[in-house]
Parts: structure tokens; C-alpha cells; sequence
């Protein structure tokens, strides 16, 4: 058994902007089951963080309890890391947002921590569009509690241990779009060609950003009549699209089909492009968005891609009007600007 | 691209790289293994079988298996594994191995083979027949075995008791040797009735060259081969404070640091090419400039100066070096005066040749028009049928372990030969490939990667060795260091081995590789492929292990370039679609069919 990976790197590794290799991005070796979906979404954090150029240390990672929320330990090893308490994770996001404003947040979160237990954390921090990215690692099951079925395994999913699941899911891409998240989209771990570029948007997106990323757990749950398994998942897979994420500086090289293609400005300066494949879809209308989704739930798909995404976000920051600097920057003349301001302050109340 | 066909045995040696790379093809990681594990006499064994001359390899080894080592590759300033040296830790740390050599029939096959030339390859064609059975006869004009190893080889690299071990387990073998002998004429030998004749009389012919003042300054001229064979043999005992070498060659370098014992104090080495474009191996010009002898590169030798009937110097034409388009090289004089170097004694070291003048030219041997005989590469015979050429004789000069690997298929083709077979039928390689697997994640090697440098051999100090030629000046590896060397290995005939119908493309191996040899990607043509893997694959002389489809239409692809065989990839395999293989590649030599 391994509890190192070599040091050695392909001589040939490209750097960034910034001059890192990805192998600048990764974390320890991990510790989960072989195979794990987790591990692929953590190669395919490294890679979009890489790309980004996104210094390492601009970066936080937080996490509840579970397998999925153990796995930051496995990425961004020089970034700034926060292994919370089950279904907490929202809360302690949003504290440190509201402190340093120039961190990127990266909540990592399981389909337990965030359908059952941080149910309430998950609805609230959506609907305040606290600028972050949440990704559930959404396995269907307890991975960690060895496999129990979890609140978004599908009515009738067998897991290993023989049972049909009796109650009806949670989808986590439909609890958002109610709960007003402004970025909602769905990857599939074993699909690192559509989740690198999501998760290179919702980065670049401001305000809330959710991706569900269906990830098996090989362990207790990628048996046959699972819905959540490999084989499973490429077989119902259905992308609403494809989505390229263009860098600010980078041109624009693709030829995509007019009519279906949409270039969006992201806040950054960066774009995306979207190229649709179902027509249907309006990903900038939540209504349409709801529908396609619910159209694909009956028919027993899994819908992928980019699913909604309201251009005009407007993230907690800006609707509290809070400082424009990390809290730890401001200066005592900052938070005591003396005696004159606060007779103004006091005057404008008269 | 099509599916890699992992049952050709040379797909898998082709990872081998020192195996590979070896002329001998000797199971390096295999040896390097039981060296770690302290098994030093299995070491040398496995040594001995492939290259026969392990203690004398583990000094003096061209070592071609070195530039080839992964591990050079790995980073810029990684080194290549000290293979060659880590073989002398396996030879000066084996146990007695008497018990351990083939047994020699009593009752002989019938067959009387003659060797001419007692040098590395008659005595690996010796050592490969004589368990069979064959009545051999070596003839040689020294007095003692080892060719050029004895005569050329200086002893402060190859002390005389390693030569002597290893050329007494070959002539011990019951093998009839005739020393001081000069062979003159091959239909003597063919006279004589022998059933087949093998030719490693080696490329004896020093080059000189024919520069004004030659006559007058004689006797103060030698030439590099015989003068360190005369030294060799000791008729030589002390040279001239002032040495000029000409030549930029392994010979050189062995001709001024000799000098350099034997009473020379301002010795030069003087050589035409740029100091880069130097014929000696970077270790021996490292050896030499260490022990004070300057190079002067760029230098093309004009004439002998020689006032009184006495030699007083050289003068040389100093040249730079330009490359045209096509990179071909030529020394274009910098019209600078000429340059006086002052000399006692003048060693040329440009070069040898082969010549067989005893060779008579009707005997139905081909000799082509640089009048070398025509060999078959593979083969080794000549267009007499009877009669077989090996190591230098047979392509001109090159080492050790190419005329080892010479004489080794030379055996073969004798023995097939000799049994009326066809010498074109050569027997396969002897190949295993077993798992490594010993439980979920372990493995029966050390997988871990080390990331020591390389280690440097100790060597005796200056002030001793320079006074004694016979004193050695590598200390060799002891045997912590070796063990440490050992571990740098990575293993690389350990194999990942995939098997599509389990792989269920959860990522996980592409996900854990270190250096990113492994995608899952759909399948294009190799040089489309090389660009759009996971990492780029440049380096052209290695292989992509390219699976059958797989259930997304996809193909995995293994870039072999810089896998570690670290086996982290079947570690994280849940299905164990990969697994580590050990992959053994055993020439077959003569008898084993
Ligand atoms: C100075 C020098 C240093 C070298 N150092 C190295 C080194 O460090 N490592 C390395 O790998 N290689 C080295 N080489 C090369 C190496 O020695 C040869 O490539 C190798 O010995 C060739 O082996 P062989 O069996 O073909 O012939 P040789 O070793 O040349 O043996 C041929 C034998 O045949 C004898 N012979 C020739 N003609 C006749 C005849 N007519 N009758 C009877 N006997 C005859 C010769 O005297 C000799 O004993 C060196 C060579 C030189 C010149
Ligand atoms: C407060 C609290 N309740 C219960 C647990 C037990 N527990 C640990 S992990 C887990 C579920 C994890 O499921 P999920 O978030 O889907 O992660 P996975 O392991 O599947 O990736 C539970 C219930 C706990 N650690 N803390
Ligand atoms: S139990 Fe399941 S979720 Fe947890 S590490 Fe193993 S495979 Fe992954
Ligand atoms: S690392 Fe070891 S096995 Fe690989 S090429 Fe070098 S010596 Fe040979
Ligand atoms: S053994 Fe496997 S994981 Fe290790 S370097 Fe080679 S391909 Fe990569
Ligand atoms: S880890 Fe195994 S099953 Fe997964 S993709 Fe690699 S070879 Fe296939
Ligand atoms: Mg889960």
C-alpha cells in the first residue's frame, strides 16, 4: 500500500499564468475506495483551479462530514482548508465570506451532508446567493456510514445491500433553482470533459453556484439496479449542452451553430459558451429550467450541463452592501473614524 | 492506432530500458533487486549467465544502458541508476560461486570447435559450448586470456586478480588454450579438421599518423595500443617527463593517465575536435582532467619538431568546428600562428583497425571493400559456413559487452550449426510475465519511489594511485550505498498490464498517476494521438500501449515514456483491470531451444 505518491511529475507539464504545474494543485494521496467517484471530482478541481491560474492560497476549501467531505484533504494541498461538522459547512462559508470577500469559497459537501442532515444550511445559503461554489459529491448513499440510502437516492435504487429505496428523492438542481441559487448545474464524475468547464464557471460565476456531480461509490453503491452507478449513469446521462469556458484573455477558436449557441460575459471578464443540444432549454430562464428538468426526472434521464444561470446575479455582498475589503485589512481609522463622523452618522439620524 | 500486441516479447523488453539498451540484454532490474536485497551471489549469477564478465563489466562497462535509464528522463537533473557500478557491488560482495557454474560433460558431443583470439568474445563462445560438450581449442598470441582486457585495460581500472577470476571460470571449463601463439594462416587451422572456427581476434591495428618528422623522432613515438600493451606486459616501466596524446578516444584517456604513472609530469592530451565532440566516454575525460592532464581541444597535429636528432615538440594547427545545414561537422583552421607544444614522448591514440593478413583469400570468405569480411549480423557466420566472426573482428571496434553479446549468438549459430540446423532459426527469447500482486494493495517489490541522487563511487586518493598503476582508483560502492543506489531503480520490468473487459472507466488510475501516463481517450492515429493524451507524449522512442475498445467507444492509452511503475494505478484500480507484471526477458543462448 501507497501513503505517498512519487514526487516525480511528466517533465512536460504545462504551467499557468502564474507558472504552476498542476501537480502545484494537488493534495495528499488519497485514502478513499478505490475507484471512488470523489477522487475524479477532486482531479477535475485540480485541473479547472490550474487553468484558472487562481493562486493557491486565493482559494478556501469547506467541508462537512462524510467520504465526499473528506476528499478536499486529497486537492489544493496549499490552500486554505476547513473540515467542518456534518451539514455545517454552509454556515462556516458564510462566515468567512462575509470576513475575506477575496477568497474564492469551494464548499465540498455530500449528498448526506447537504440533503438530510444540512438540509436547512443548504436551502438558507442558497437563497442568500452567498458568492461560492457548492459541489455535492452525490452518491445516493451514506459512503462513509457504510452505504445506508441517502435523501437523494431514487425511489426503487437498489443498493449493495439488496433494498429498493421506498421514498421518493430530494434532487438537490431543483431544491436550488427554488430556493433562488443563480448558478445551478449537474456533472457526473467519470465526465471530466463537461465538469472541468463547469466548475471553471461556477468559479467565475457571482453568487451561488451548485453543481450536483453524480459520483458512484464503488463500495455500497455501484451495483446493478443502482441508479447512481457508472454503468448506470452513462447509460441515462443526457447533456443539455455543451459549455466551453473561456478565459478573459484567450480567443474564442470554436465554431458553434448559430441559433444554439449563447456567449456569456461572466462577471470576471471571462465567457462561456454554450451550445445547446436541447432546444427547450432556456438556461437563463428558471421556469424553463425547472421544466426541461422535471420533463427528464419523468422520463427517467439524468439531466447534465449547465441547467440555469441568471446573468445578473447579484451575490449577498452586494445586496448588504457590505465592506469592499476583508475585514482584516481595515485599520483602526477605518473602524474608528472618529469623533466628527460619528456626529454625521448621529446628525443624519436627527 | 491498433490494439498493442502485449504477447510480443519485445513490446515489454522495449520498457525495459537498460535491458533494452544493453547489447547483452542483461535483466538489470532484476539484479539491481536482489543487490537491495542483499543477495549479491543470485546477483552476480544472474550477472554472469547474460554478460560472463561481471566483476570486469562493473569497472569498465561502456555502460550504453545508462544513457538509457528512465530515470535520466524523469527530471533535468535526474541521473541515470549507476547500473554498471552497482554490478561491481554485486561481484565484490558474491560468495564463492564454484558450486554454482554449469558442470562440464566428461563425455564430450564429438564436435571440435577452434577460437581464435582469446578476448571477451572467444571466451563467452567458450564458456556457451563447452557445457554442451564441444572439444574447444583457443589459440592466442599472449600469453595469458582476455584479449584486449588484459593487454589494453589498464590495471588501475581493472585490477589483474578480477580479469583473472573471470577468464579462469571460462578456461577452467576443460577448454584446450594454446597461449603465445601466433596464428598465421587460417587454412593451418582449417587442417587441422575442425568442425566449426569462430574468428574474435579483435581490431589489433593501431592507427598512426604519417606527420613530418615521423623518421627522425621514432623512437619517441608510440603508438596508444602498443605502448599500453607493452606497459600491460611490462616491457614498458617509465615514460618521458613530457607526453604529448594525440586523440580524443577511451585510448587516449587510458595512454596519458598510464603516462601519468609512469613518470609523466607535464602530460597533454591534444585532440582535433571540439572538447563535446570527443570519442571518450564523459567519465573517463572526467578521470583524466581529475588527475591533472589538461585537454586541448581543437588542435589539428601539424608536425613533429625535432632539432639535433632530437624530439623537441609538436606543432599544431588550431581549427574551430562549423556545422552546415546537415549538422556534418568540419574544422576550419582559425589561420591563428601555430601552436608549439613541447614533448619527450609522443602517443598516438586515433583509432585501431582490424587486419587479417593470415586470413588467406581463397578459403570462400567474402571480404568486402574496406576488406573486412562479410558477416551476417544476426548470425555471425561468414559466407564460409564453417567458419564465425565475434566482437571486434567481425564490425570493427566497440566493447566488452558487444563482443559478449557477439559470442553468445555466434554460440548459438555453432551450435545449430554443428547439429546441421539452420543458423536462421533463431531460438525465441525465454520469457515470463507473472503478477505481483501478494494482497489488495501489496506487491512483492518496493514500489515506493525513491528520490535520492545518484551516489557517487569513492575513489582511492590521488596521491596514491598516481604513484602505482596497479592500484585501483574506484573504491566501488559499500554495500549501505549500494543498497541505496539499488533503490533508485524503478523497476521498470515490473509491468502494468491492462485488461479491458474489467475496466470499468471510473478514472481512478488516470486520476492517481504521478506523471500522467494513462487516458481514456477516442482512438486516432499514433501522431494524433501523441499530441491529445492526458500529458504530451514527445518522446518518440517509446511506446503507446494501446487497449481494444472500451464500453464509451473509447481506448486506454499508455504513454510508456515516464511511467514509474510506482503500480499506484492498479493500487486504485477497483476492479484490478491493471495489475503488475513481472516481465522476464532471458536471451536464449546456445542449447536452449
Ligand atoms: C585502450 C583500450 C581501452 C579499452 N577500454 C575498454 C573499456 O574500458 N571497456 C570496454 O568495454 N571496452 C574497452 N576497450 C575495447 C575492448 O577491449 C574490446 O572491444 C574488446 O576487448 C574486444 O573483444 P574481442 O574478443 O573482440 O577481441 P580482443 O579483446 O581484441 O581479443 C582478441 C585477442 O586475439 C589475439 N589475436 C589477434 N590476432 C591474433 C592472431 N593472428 N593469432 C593469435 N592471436 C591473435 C589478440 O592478441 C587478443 O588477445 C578498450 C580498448 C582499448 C584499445
Ligand atoms: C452530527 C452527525 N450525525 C451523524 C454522523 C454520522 N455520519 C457520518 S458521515 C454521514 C453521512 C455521509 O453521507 P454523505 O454526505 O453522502 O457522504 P459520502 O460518504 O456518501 O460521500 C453520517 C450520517 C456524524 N458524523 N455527525
Ligand atoms: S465508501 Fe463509497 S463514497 Fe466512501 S470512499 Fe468508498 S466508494 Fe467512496
Ligand atoms: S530505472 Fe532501473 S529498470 Fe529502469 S531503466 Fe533505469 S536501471 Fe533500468
Ligand atoms: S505504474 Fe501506473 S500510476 Fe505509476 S507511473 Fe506507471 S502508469 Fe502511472
Ligand atoms: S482504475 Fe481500473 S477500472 Fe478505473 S479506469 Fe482505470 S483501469 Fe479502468
Ligand atoms: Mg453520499
Amino acid at each position: 500500500m501507497s501513503y505517498q505518491i512519487p514526487k516525480f511529475r511528466h517533465p512536460q507539464l504545462p504551467v499557468n499564468d502564474l507558472g504552476y504545474t498542476k501537480a502545484d494543485y494537488e493534495g495528499s494521496i488519497s485514502t478513499l475506495c478505490a475507484g471512488c467517484g470523489h477522487d475524479s471530482i477532486a482531479g477535475s478541481i485540480v485541473k479547472a483551479c490550474h487553468e484558472l491560474s487562481i493562486e493557491p492560497h486565493k482559494i478556501a476549501k469547506l467541508s462537512g462530514i462524510g467520504c465526499s467531505s473528506k476528499s478536499p484533504t486529497y486537492f489544493l494541498g496549499k490552500s486554505h482548508g476547513f473540515n467542518s461538522v456534518h451539514g455545517r459547512m454552509p454556515s462556516v462559508v458564510t462566515g468567512a465570506a462575509m470576513a475575506n470577500r477575496n477568497l474564492t469559497y469551494l464548499g465540498v459537501s455530500g449528498d448526506g451532508d447537504t440533503a438530510s442532515i444540512g438540509m436547512g444550511q443548504f436551502a438558507h445559503v442558497a437563497r442568500r446567493n452567498l458568492n461560492m461554489v457548492y459541489i455535492v459529491m452525490n452518491n445516493g448513499c451514506y459512503g462513509l456510514t457504510k452505504g445506508q440510502d441517502s435523501a437523494t437516492a431514487d425511489e426503487g435504487s437498489v443498493s449493495k445491500k439488496g433494498d429498493a429505496n421506498i421514498y421518493s428523492a430530494i434532487d438537490l438542481c431543483a431544491t436550488a433553482l427554488q430556493m433562488g441559487a443563480t448558478f445551478v448545474a449537474r456533472g457526473f464524475s467519470g465526465d471530466k470533459e463537461q465538469l472541468v468547464p463547469l466548475i471553471k464557471a461556477a468559479v467565475s460565476h457571482r453568487g451561488f453556484a451548485l453543481i450536483d456531480v453524480v459520483s458512484p461509490c464503488v463500495t455500497f453503491n455501484n451495483n446493478p439496479g443502482s441508479t447512481k452507478s457508472y454503468e448506470f449513469v452513462r447509460d441515462h446521462a443526457e447533456a443539455t449542452g455543451t459549455v466551453d469556458f473561456v478565459p478573459m484573455r484567450k480567443e474564442i477558436t470554436t465554431d458553434y451553430m448559430p441559433g444554439f449557441s449563447h456567449e456569456v460575459t461572466m462577471h470576471d471578464g471571462s465567457s462561456i459558451h454554450l451550445y445547446k443540444m436541447d432546444e427547450n432549454l432556456d438556461p437563463f430562464d428558471r421556469t424553463s429550467a425547472l421544466i426541461s428538468m422535471e420533463k427528464h426526472r419523468a422520463s427517467g434521464d439524468i439531466l447534465t450541463g449547465l441547467i440555469y444561470m441568471d446573468k445578473d446575479s447579484r451575490d449577498l455582498h452586494d445586496v448588504m452592501e457590505t465592506s469592499r475589503r476583508p475585514l482584516n485589512t481595515l485599520a483602526e481609522e477605518d473602524l474608528c473614524p472618529g469623533n466628527q463622523m460619528l456626529k454625521n452618522i448621529n446628525a443624519s439620524l436627527r | 492506432m491498433k490494439p498493442t500486441d502485449i504477447k510480443d516479447p519485445e513490446y515489454f523488453h522495449k520498457v525495459v530500458d537498460c535491458q533494452h539498451a544493453c547489447p547483452a540484454h542483461t535483466p538489470v532490474p532484476e539484479y539491481i533487486r536482489l543487490i537491495a536485497a542483499e543477495r549479491y551471489t543470485d546477483a552476480y549469477m544472474i550477472n554472469w549467465q547474460s554478460n560472463v564478465f561481471p566483476g570486469i563489466l562493473g569497472r569498465t562497462c561502456d555502460r550504453p544502458c545508462e544513457p538509457a535509464c528512465r530515470r535520466g528522463r524523469l527530471d533535468a537533473d535526474e541521473e541515470p541508476v549507476a547500473i554498471c557500478r552497482l554490478k561491481r557491488v554485486a561481484a565484490d560482495k558474491k560468495d564463492d560461486i564454484s558450486e554454482r557454474l554449469p558442470s562440464i560433460p566428461k563425455k564430450k558431443n564429438g564436435k571440435r570447435i577452434a577460437l581464435v583470439g582469446a578476448g571477451p568474445a572467444s571466451l563467452t563462445v567458450a564458456r556457451d559450448l563447452a557445457p554442451l560438450g564441444y572439444i574447444i581449442d583457443i589459440y592466442d598470441n599472449q600469453f595469458a586470456g582476455g584479449g584486449m582486457m588484459r593487454s589494453q585495460i589498464p590495471s588501475f581500472r581493472l585490477p589483474i586478480d578480477v580479469l583473472d577470476e573471470e577468464v579462469n571460470y571460462i578456461l577452467d571449463m576443460g577448454i584446450n588454450a594454446t597461449f603465445d601463439i601466433e596464428v598465421d594462416s587460417l587454412r593451418e587451422v582449417l587442417d587441422k579438421g575442425y568442425d566449426a572456427v569462430f574468428i574474435g581476434t579483435g581490431a589489433p591495428r593501431g592507427k598512426g599518423l604519417n606527420l613530418p618528422g615521423l623518421e627522425d623522432a621514432a623512437g619517441h613515438v608510440h603508438l596508444g595500443i602498443d605502448w599500453l600493451s607493452s606497459v600491460a606486459f611490462e616491457h614498458t616501466e617509465k615514460i618521458e617527463p613530457r607526453v604529448l596524446v594525440l586523440g580524443g578516444g577511451n585510448t587516449a584517456m587510458d595512454c596519458c593517465r598510464t603516462s601519468k604513472r609512469l613518470g609523466g609530469d607535464d602530460v597533454r592530451v591534444v585532440v582535433r575536435s571540439p572538447f563535446e565532440d570527443m570519442k571518450a566516454s564523459p567519465w573517463e575525460k572526467e578521470d583524466a582532467m581529475h588527475e591533472g592532464i589538461p585537454i586541448y581541444n581543437n588542435h589539428v597535429p601539424k608536425e613533429l619538431v625535432v632539432e639535433d636528432g632530437k624530439l623537441k615538440g609538436m606543432h599544431f594547427e588550431k581549427v574551430e568546428a562549423q556545422y552546415d545545414e546537415s549538422g556534418k561537422r568540419s574544422l576550419v583552421p582559425t589561420d591563428e600562428p601555430l601552436v608549439f607544444m613541447e614533448a619527450d614522448t609522443v602517443l598516438m591514440a586515433i583509432g585501431q583497425e582490424n587486419s587479417f593478413p593470415w586470413i588467406e583469400r581463397d578459403l570462400g570468405i567474402e571480404f568486402d571493400k574496406w576488406d573486412m569480411p562479410v558477416v551476417n549480423d544476426q548470425t555471425f557466420q561468414s559466407t564460409n559456413q564453417k567458419i564465425f566472426f565475434g566482437g571486434d573482428a567481425a564490425f570493427g571496434p566497440e566493447n566488452v559487452i558487444t563482443a559478449v553479446a557477439h559470442g553468445h549468438q555466434a554460440a548459438v549459430s555453432i551450435d545449430l550449426y554443428c547439429r546441421g540446423e539452420s543458423v536462421a532459426d533463431r531460438p525465441a527469447p525465454g520469457v515470463t510475465l507473472a503478477s505481483q500482486k501478494m494482497g489488495v494493495h501489496e506487491w512483492s517489490y518496493d514500489n515506493s519511489v525513491e528520490i535520492d541522487k545518484r551516489y557517487v563511487v569513492p575513489l582511492a586518493p590521488l596521491k596514491e594511485t598516481l604513484a602505482d598503476r596497479k592500484i585501483e582508483v574506484e573504491l566501488g560502492f559499500d554495500a549501505t550505498t549500494g543498497y541505496k543506489e539499488a533503490e533508485r531503480c524503478l523497476n521498470c520490468d515490473i509491468q502494468t498490464v491492462f485488461e479491458e473487459v474489467r475496466c470499468i472507466e471510473c478514472d481512478a488510475c488516470v486520476d492517481i498517476c504521478p506523471t500522467d501516463c494513462i487516458s481514456f481517450i477516442a482512438n486516432q492515429e499514433e501522431e494524433h494521438l501523441r499530441v491529445a493524451l492526458t500529458a504530451p507524449a514527445s518522446n518518440l522512442a517509446q511506446d503507446l500501449y494501446v487497449s481494444e475498445e472500451l464500453p464509451t467507444k473509447r481506448v486506454m492509452v499508455k504513454d510508456e515514456n515516464v511511467c514509474l511503475h510506482c503500480g499506484l494505478c492498479a493500487e486504485r484500480c477497483p476492479t484490478s483491470a491493471w495489475d503488475m507484471q513481472k516481465f522476464l526477458y532471458n536471451v536464449s543462448k546456445a542449447g536452449q531451444l
